[in-house]
C-alpha cells in the first residue's frame, strides 16, 4: 500500500494513493505519452489504432461495457466520421434485443459489451484503476511529476512478458516483469504483427502495448482534454481575480497601514 | 450580538422601520456583516472564508450530482460512470465535488490548528470550540458516507471495516453493526441510508456553522496576540478592531480565490491524484483489495486506531483488569475516538492563561512537534500494519495524547510567557506600522 504527502507551501495537500501490493519487484517503464501532463492531448491516431488493436485481440476476453460506441465519435476521442462508427458497431459487435429475444448487430447508442467469458476484468476503467508510479518511499509523490501511471501501467504490462511460464493448481502463469508478484494467468496477448494497420504504422509489441494502452486511458478518461481546457480557464480566470482582489485588498487596508515593518 | 461595543443599524425610512419592528432581519445582517474584528488577523485566519466555501460548494455539486446518481448496488458504479460520461459538465461536477472534499479538509485541519496555536479554544470561546469540534465530526460522517456512495472496491471494503468498529463495542456492538448496516453486512440497505445521510448532514453542518458563528460574533474573535479587544466605549473598540466589511471580506476573499487558483489546477489536471485507484474498480464482496486504505484525511486517526495491537502492554492491562471485556479492536477504537475527545477537551487540558503561542516560548515547541506528529501519523495511516510502522504509529500516537493530557496541563504551571502586548492597537502597529506614519510620509 502506498502513500503520498505533499505539503504545499500555503496549503498543506495530503493525499493518499495507493497501489496494490508490493510493488517492489514491479518494473513499470514511464513511457512517454501524449497525454501527459496539463499541456498533454490525445493522440487520435494512436487511440483508433489502440480501438483496433483491442477490437481484434482484446475483446476476445475483454469488455468495456461502460463505455458508449457513439463515442467513437467524439471530439477529444478517436473523433471517427458517424457512418463509420455506426458501421464499426455493426460489423465487430452484436448485443441481445430483449424485445426481440435474439441478438442484433449493435448500433452506435449501445454500449462495447461486457464480456466475462475467461474471467477477465471489464478494461473500460483499468488505466484508472492501476497507478505505475507510487515512489519515492511509496509517498506517492512522484505521481505530480509522471502521473499516476496507468497507462504505463497498462503498456508495460503488455510488454513485461519474458517468456517464462510456469504450472500452478492446474492454471499456466505467464512471467511478467509489471505485474505484482510476477506471475500472471493472462497469456501474452500481442505479438509482433499480430495486428495490421492501414497505415503502415509500426506493429511490434512495443509499439502496440503503447497504443492500446493510450486508447485504454482514453476510455477510462474520455473528458481529460475538455477537463484540461476548463481547468486552463479557471486558472487563468481566477488568477486574474486573484490580482484585481490583492490590488483592491492593499487599497483598502493603505489607510489602516503605516509602512510595514517600521 | 453583545460584546465588542460598535454602532448598530438604524432603519431611516418608513419602510425600513416597519419591517424592522416586525423582523429584525436587515438589523442582524447588518449587525453580522459590520462586527467589529480585530484588525491585527494575519493570514491563519482566512481558512473560515474557505470553509463556508467548501460547505456551500459541496452542497451545490451534490445536489446536481444526486440528480444523476442512483443508490442501488447494481447500478451505483454505472451511475457514477454515467454522470462521468454523458451528462453535460458532469465529470466536473463530480471531480469538483470529489476534491471539494479534500480541500474541505485541508481547510478545517489548517483551521483547527490555527484554534490549537492561538487558543481560540480557551475562555470565553469554549462553546465555539465545541461547536466546531461537533461540525468536524459531522464532517467526517458525512466525507465517510459519500466515499461508500460511487460503490468502488475502497467504497466497499472502507464501509465493511469502518462500520465493522461498532462491531467492536462491547456486549451491545454486534447488534449495534446490525442496525447500522441495515443488514447483517455491507449492502444495498446500507448504501441507500448512507446516501439518505450523506445528503442530510451537510444541512446539519450549515446549522452548526451558524451557532458556531453566533458563539464567536458574541465573544468576538481571537486574534494573534490573545489580547481582548478593548470593550470601554466605541472609540476604544474602534482602535483595535475594524469593520469585518469592507477590510476582512476583501481580504478573505482574495485569500480564497488564491485558494482556488491551487483548487482548479488539480480538479483539471490530476482531479485522481487524491484518490484510491481501486475505487475505480466496481464493489465485488468476494475479491477484498490488497490493502483497505481510507481517504488521506482519515488517515493520523486510522493511524492511532490501528496502533494498539494486543502485543502493546497498555492493551494488555486494559484487557486484563477488564476481564477481556476490553480487547485490542475496541481499545483501538476508544483510542480513535479519544484522540478527537481530548481535542474537544483542551479548553479544560490546557491550564496556561495566556491565549497565543506567539508569547509561550516552551509551548511554541511542543505544538509544532505536534504539527510534525500529525503528518507522521497520517503517513503511518497508509504504510501497512507491520514493523517499523507499528511502533512509529504507537509512539506517533503516544504523543498526540500526551501533548493533551500532560503537556498542555503542565506547561501552563512551568512555562514564563514572554511580553504580551498591552493592546491589539500595540501588537498591530509593531507589525504594520502606525496608520499616522504612513500619512506622515506621503
Amino acid at each position: 500500500m502506498l502513500k503520498k504527502l505533499v505539503i504545499g507551501a500555503a496549503l498543506a495537500l495530503t493525499p493518499v494513493a495507493a497501489m496494490a501490493a508490493g510493488g517492489g519487484d514491479q518494473h513499470i517503464e514511464d513511457f512517454a505519452f501524449s497525454f501527459e501532463g496539463p499541456f498533454g492531448t490525445y493522440d487520435q491516431n494512436q487511440l483508433q489504432r489502440g480501438l483496433q488493436i483491442y477490437t481484434e485481440v482484446c475483446a476476445a476476453c475483454h469488455g468495456l461495457k461502460f463505455v458508449p460506441i457513439r463515442t467513437l465519435s467524439d471530439e477529444g476521442g478517436p473523433h471517427m466520421p458517424e457512418d463509420q462508427v455506426r458501421a464499426y458497431a455493426a460489423e465487430y459487435f452484436s448485443v441481445y434485443d430483449s424485445v426481440e429475444d435474439e441478438d442484433r448487430p449493435a448500433t452506435p447508442v449501445d454500449n462495447f459489451p461486457a464480456n466475462t467469458n475467461a474471467g477477465a476484468p471489464d478494461l473500460s476503467l483499468m488505466a484508472k484503476a492501476r497507478a505505475g508510479f507510487h515512489g519515492p518511499y511509496g509517498s506517492g509523490m512522484n505521481q505530480l511529476f509522471k502521473g499516476m501511471g496507468g497507462a504505463e501501467y497498462i503498456a508495460s504490462l503488455l510488454d513485461g512478458y519474458t517468456g517464462e511460464e510456469k504450472e500452478e493448481a492446474g492454471t499456466t502463469l505467464y512471467e511478467n516483469t509489471a505485474f505484482p508478484g510476477g506471475w500472471i494467468s493472462m497469456a501474452p496477448p500481442l505479438s509482433d504483427e499480430l495486428v495490421e494497420f492501414s497505415d503502415g504504422h509500426a506493429n511490434d509489441v512495443r509499439a502496440m502495448s503503447q497504443d492500446v494502452a493510450a486508447f485504454l486511458m482514453w476510455t477510462a478518461e474520455p473528458k481529460m482534454m475538455a477537463r484540461q481546457q476548463a481547468g486552463f480557464v479557471g486558472v487563468l480566470i481566477l488568477t486574474i481575480l486573484s490580482v484585481l482582489l490583492y490590488l483592491t485588498n492593499k487599497r483598502i487596508w493603505a489607510p489602516v497601514k503605516g509602512r510595514k515593518d517600521s | 450580538m453583545s460584546g465588542i461595543p460598535h454602532d448598530h443599524y438604524e432603519p431611516k425610512t418608513g419602510g425600513e422601520k416597519w419591517l424592522h419592528s416586525r423582523l429584525p432581519i436587515v438589523g442582524l445582517l447588518y449587525d453580522t456583516i459590520m462586527i467589529p474584528t480585530p484588525k491585527n488577523l494575519n493570514w491563519w485566519w482566512i481558512w473560515g472564508i474557505v470553509l463556508a466555501f467548501c460547505l456551500v460548494l459541496q452542497i451545490i455539486t451534490g445536489i446536481v450530482l444526486a440528480m444523476h446518481y442512483t443508490p442501488h448496488v447494481d447500478l451505483a458504479f454505472a451511475s457514477v460512470e454515467h454522470i462521468m460520461r454523458d451528462v453535460n459538465g458532469g465529470f466536473m461536477l463530480r471531480y469538483v465535488h470529489m476534491n471539494g472534499a479534500s480541500l474541505f479538509f485541508v481547510a478545517v485541519y489548517i483551521h483547527m490548528f490555527r484554534g490549537l496555536f492561538y487558543g481560540s479554544y480557551k475562555a470565553p470561546r469554549e462553546i465555539t470550540w465545541i461547536v466546531g469540534m461537533l461540525i468536524f465530526l459531522m464532517m467526517m460522517g458525512t466525507g465517510f458516507m459519500g466515499y461508500v456512495l460511487p460503490w468502488g472496491q475502497m467504497s466497499f471494503w472502507g464501509a465493511t471495516v469502518i462500520t465493522g468498529l461498532f462491531g467492536a463495542i462491547p456486549f451491545i456492538g454486534e447488534a449495534l453493526q446490525t442496525w447500522l448496516l441495515g443488514g447483517p453486512a455491507v449492502g444495498n440497505a446500507t448504501l441507500n441510508r448512507f446516501f439518505s445521510l450523506h445528503y442530510l448532514l451537510p444541512f446539519v453542518i450549515a446549522a452548526l456553522v451558524i451557532v458556531h458563528i453566533w458563539a464567536f460574533h458574541t465573544t468576538g474573535n481571537n486574534n494573534p496576540s490573545g489580547v481582548d479587544v478593548r470593550k470601554g466605549s466605541k472609540e476604544e473598540a474602534k482602535k483595535d478592531t475594524l469593520p469585518f466589511w469592507p477590510y476582512f471580506v476583501i481580504k478573505d476573499v482574495f485569500a480564497l480565490v488564491v485558494v482556488l487558483v491551487v483548487f482548479w489546477a488539480i480538479v483539471g489536471f490530476m482531479p485522481n491524484y487524491l484518490g484510491h485507484p481501486d475505487n475505480y474498480i466496481e464493489a465485488n464482496a468476494l475479491v477484498t483489495p490488497a490493502h483497505i486504505v481510507p481517504e488521506w484525511y482519515f488517515l493520523p486517526f486510522y493511524a492511532i486506531l490501528r496502533a494498539f495491537t494486543a502485543e502493546v502492554w497498555v492493551v494488555q492491562f486494559t484487557s486484563f483488569i477488564t476481564g477481556g471485556i476490553i480487547d485490542a479492536k475496541f481499545f483501538g477504537v476508544m483510542a480513535m475516538f479519544g484522540a478527537i475527545a481530548v481535542m474537544a477537551l483542551v479548553p479544560w487540558l490546557d491550564t496556561s492563561r495566556v491565549r497565543s503561542g506567539t508569547y509561550r516560548p516552551m509551548f511554541k515547541w511542543w505544538f509544532y512537534l505536534l504539527i510534525v506528529d500529525f503528518f507522521a501519523l497520517m503517513w503511518l495511516g497508509a504504510m501497512p500494519a507491520e514493523e517499523p510502522y507499528a511502533s512509529f504509529s504507537l509512539i506517533a500516537s503516544a504523543y498526540w495524547f500526551g501533548y493533551f493530557l500532560v503537556i498542555l496541563p503542565l506547561l501552563g504551571v512551568i512555562e514564563k510567557p514572554t511580553a504580551i502586548p498591552a493592546t491589539i492597537e500595540e501588537d498591530f502597529d509593531a507589525h504594520y506600522g502606525k496608520a499616522s506614519d504612513a500619512k506622515a510620509a506621503e
